[in-house]
């Protein structure tokens, strides 16, 4: 009789990891398990290409609008629309804000617990009010630059979470001057905020060296959208690959073309697909996505607060790629810093309170592909429709599908560091949440603030049998 | 003209009119899904269920009761509610009515009630239906996840348009509002395309093509408007 072994937990936001150790008590490898399946690629199948970007954005709580967007960028596709300048700028402006919020969220709320208080505290202080309570300030920040991030979500679409704003073809109502002068009398504050963090991370970055070695510092291929002109890109743009060295790979890449070069391998011990390069093949082709990915593959950002920030940021590498995930938390920061300078850009422009902003059109083409960064990375909506605009069939890659490998190379890495004999320690449980915390993967996204991630460790001895196991939150 | 109480309230009507009505004018509500001003009684959805209480409390559709003399209506009380926010569970439980992403989000008729009626939950299991959708037709597109068949648009296709496109197949929970004998809605030969039938849809089943989630508004009123403005014969 054969026996199938089904992950229970298909709640959102479980982890598990799973460490392999060799013959000689050394770590061989390392897995991390994503163990929900939610069947969004299913039951998208029978409805209409106007309902896919709320349908979607239904995914996640805290980056509905990455969904959102890319979900109107391929209803763009199958419309065959340009989509009127303003709506552009609106949706960039919308986009930008979910940066902010999403970005706030992981360095402070989730983050900087493990940062400021230390990777071995106590657990019962390692969360945000330990923080508030470590510097009031801080915590006080971090609240108030997530809701700047999230009050021009509002502001353009009518709610914090979920709002169904952008629709295949533009967007469904402008902005107004109110909500334009709401936003831009808090801009400062927002700044000020983002300033401040990213020199508190600039200060003591000295204390986290161990860190910054151990997690997940590997050499990769990095992909992200770039503009035509190799700046920085949110929104559109074409995908570059770099690599360790930050030799470009690969430039001007179509994005809707990219099944061309990357593949999706499949492991019978995670419902997380791999993503790979595919000229490089499996697992070779592992890439990273996200901050640190988009850092090591642009030029610029193009304004001057996060051009500076940037050069300090690369001056470490001498010219080569950061490769250490650890400084996803860094790349973060400036990101919040250039997402702040272009917000101020876009609001300043006259054309963001235009009217013209929805390009209205029936179904002319059978396929549409969706790209832009979310705050985690590159994030694919490809769609397929028959002539009426049903959908036929889904193929969604998020963000933290790209970084699979990474996290796995990742846990291996502490793993192999701080892992002594087979007893999993407080502090090696922690780094582990750590290393994966560092990507900001979306399955802490259903997680609370408090900074603790409901995962299990299970050390396995060479012939698959469990040594220790340990588990948190649940 | 005939006298009845309606909640203790004596009220007065002309002959041949009905509960709801009655009601109507004497400022109480009862709650309504499948009537519709202009369009004739149905007493599909039981939501406007009231109890005669000289009748031994039986109960009726005030919608489709004319008034008679000496009634003793009840139109509201806790197993009125109860029954009401049943009637409701059971036609949420029946199709697939996922507020979250659909076209009338925030402007349905289906999803007011469950607001009025306090409906927080569904005590019924869920049916999960694979149900079609048809966006054949040029303009319009019909979900049959989101019907309730109240047969409004049954109803303004033949009494006010007169096309007489719309009809029931099936019976029971499979029954499905099809337009002729079954074709898709685009192929139809009696589609005027006058819309009316969206303008009478409650919830999200029937509605303009292009418009995404929460855009669907609905002007239910017209059919009386367009029936008052209609010469008579």
């Amino acid at each position: 009789m054969r026996q199938y072994r089904i992950p229970v937990t298909r709640i959102e936001g479980h982890g598990l990891i799973t460490v392999h150790l060799g013959e000689d008590g050394r770590v061989r490898e390392a897995r991390f398990h994503v163990t929900e399946a939610r069947g969004f690629e299913r039951f998208c199948v029978g409805r209409t290409v106007w309902e896919m970007p709320a349908l979607t954005a239904r995914i996640c709580g805290i980056c509905p609008v990455s969904h959102l967007l890319c979900s109107a960028k391929a209803g763009d596709a199958i419309l065959a629309v340009k989509i009127p300048r303003p709506a552009e700028k609106l949706r960039r402006l919308m986009n930008l804000g979910q940066i902010v919020q999403s970005h706030a969220l992981s360095f402070f709320h989730l983050s900087s617990p493990d940062l400021l208080l230390g990777w071995d505290a106590d657990p019962k202080v390692r969360n945000v009010f330990g923080v508030a309570a470590f510097d009031r300030k801080l915590a006080l920040d971090g609240i108030r630059l997530r809701a700047f991030g999230q009050e021009i979500i509002e502001v353009l679409g009518g709610k914090r979470v979920h709002p169904a704003w952008a629709v295949p073809g533009g967007v469904n109502h402008p902005l107004t001057e109110e909500g334009r002068d709401r936003i831009s009398a808090k801009l400062p504050e927002a700044m000020r905020i983002a300033q401040d963090a990213l020199a508190l991370y600039e200060e003591k970055m000295g204390d986290w060296t161990e860190e910054i070695e151990h997690f997940g510092k590997f050499p990769s291929l990095f992909m992200s959208l770039v503009a035509p002109d190799g700046s920085w890109e949110h929104y559109a743009g074409h995908i570059r690959f770099v690599d360790a060295e930050r030799r470009v790979v690969q430039d001007e890449l179509d994005p809707s073309r990219y099944r061309e070069y990357i593949g999706e391998a499949v492991e019978t011990w995670s419902y997380l697909k791999f993503p790979y390069y595919k000229p490089y093949g499996y697992p070779e082709g592992m890439y990273r996505v996200g901050p640190l990915a988009r850092l090591n593959c642009c030029e610029r950002f193009g304004t001057t607060l996060a051009d500076e920030a940037l050069r300090r940021f690369r001056a470490a590498a001498q010219g080569k790629a950061v490769t250490a995930s650890f400084h996803y938390h860094y790349a973060r920061l400036i990101e919040i810093l250039a997402a702040l300078e272009k917000i101020q850009e876009l609001l300043a422009d006259p054309e963001i309170l235009s009217p013209r902003v929805r390009a209205e059109a029936g179904i002319n083409e059978l396929e549409g592909v969706g790209v832009h960064e979310a705050p985690r990375g590159t994030l694919f909506h490809h769609y397929w429709v028959d002539e009426t605009g049903v959908i036929q069939r889904v193929n969604l890659i998020v963000s933290t599908g790209h970084n699979n490998l990474a996290m796995n190379r990742t846990v291996a890495q502490i793993a192999a560091h701080w892992l002594r004999g087979r007893e999993i320690t407080e502090g090696l449980l922690n780094r582990l949440e750590g290393g994966i915390r560092a990507y900001d993967p979306c399955l802490s996204c259903s997680v609370h603030a408090a900074g603790e991630m409901p995962l299990k460790v299970v050390l396995l001895g060479p012939d698959g049998e469990t040594l220790a196991e340990r588990m948190r939150g649940a | 003209m005939i006298s009845l109480t309606i909640d203790g309230v004596r009220v007065q009507a002309e002959e041949g009119e009905t509960v709801l009505q009655a009601a109507k004018r004497a400022g109480i509500r009862i709650p309504t899904l499948c009537h519709l001003e202009g369009l004739s009684p149905r007493g599909a959805c039981r939501l406007c269920l009231v109890e005669v209480r000289n009748w031994g409390g039986r109960l009726v559709p005030s919608c489709a009761t004319p008034v008679q003399e000496g009634m003793e209506i009840v139109a509201n009380s806790p197993r009125l509610r109860e029954l009401r926010r049943t009637i409701l569970e059971m036609i949420f439980a029946e199709r697939n009515h996922i507020c979250a992403f659909c076209v009338s989000n925030g402007h349905c008729e289906l999803q007011d009630l469950a607001m009025e009626l306090g409906m927080d939950h569904v005590r019924f299991p869920y049916r999960w239906p694979l149900l079609p959708l048809d966006l054949s037709h040029e303009k319009y597109g019909i979900d049959h996840n989101r019907c309730v068949l109240c047969g409004r648009c049954v109803r303004a296709c033949a009494e006010v348009e007169g096309a007489m496109t719309w009809g029931f197949s099936g019976r029971g929970i499979f029954t499905l509002v099809e337009a002729d004998l079954g074709d898709p809605w685009g192929k139809s030969k009696t589609c005027t395309g006058c819309g009316k039938c969206v303008q009478a849809c409650p919830t999200g089943a029937l509605f303009e093509k292009g418009k995404a989630t929460s855009e669907q508004m609905k002007r239910p009123e017209i059919i009386l408007e367009v029936t008052e403005r209609r010469p008579r014969a």
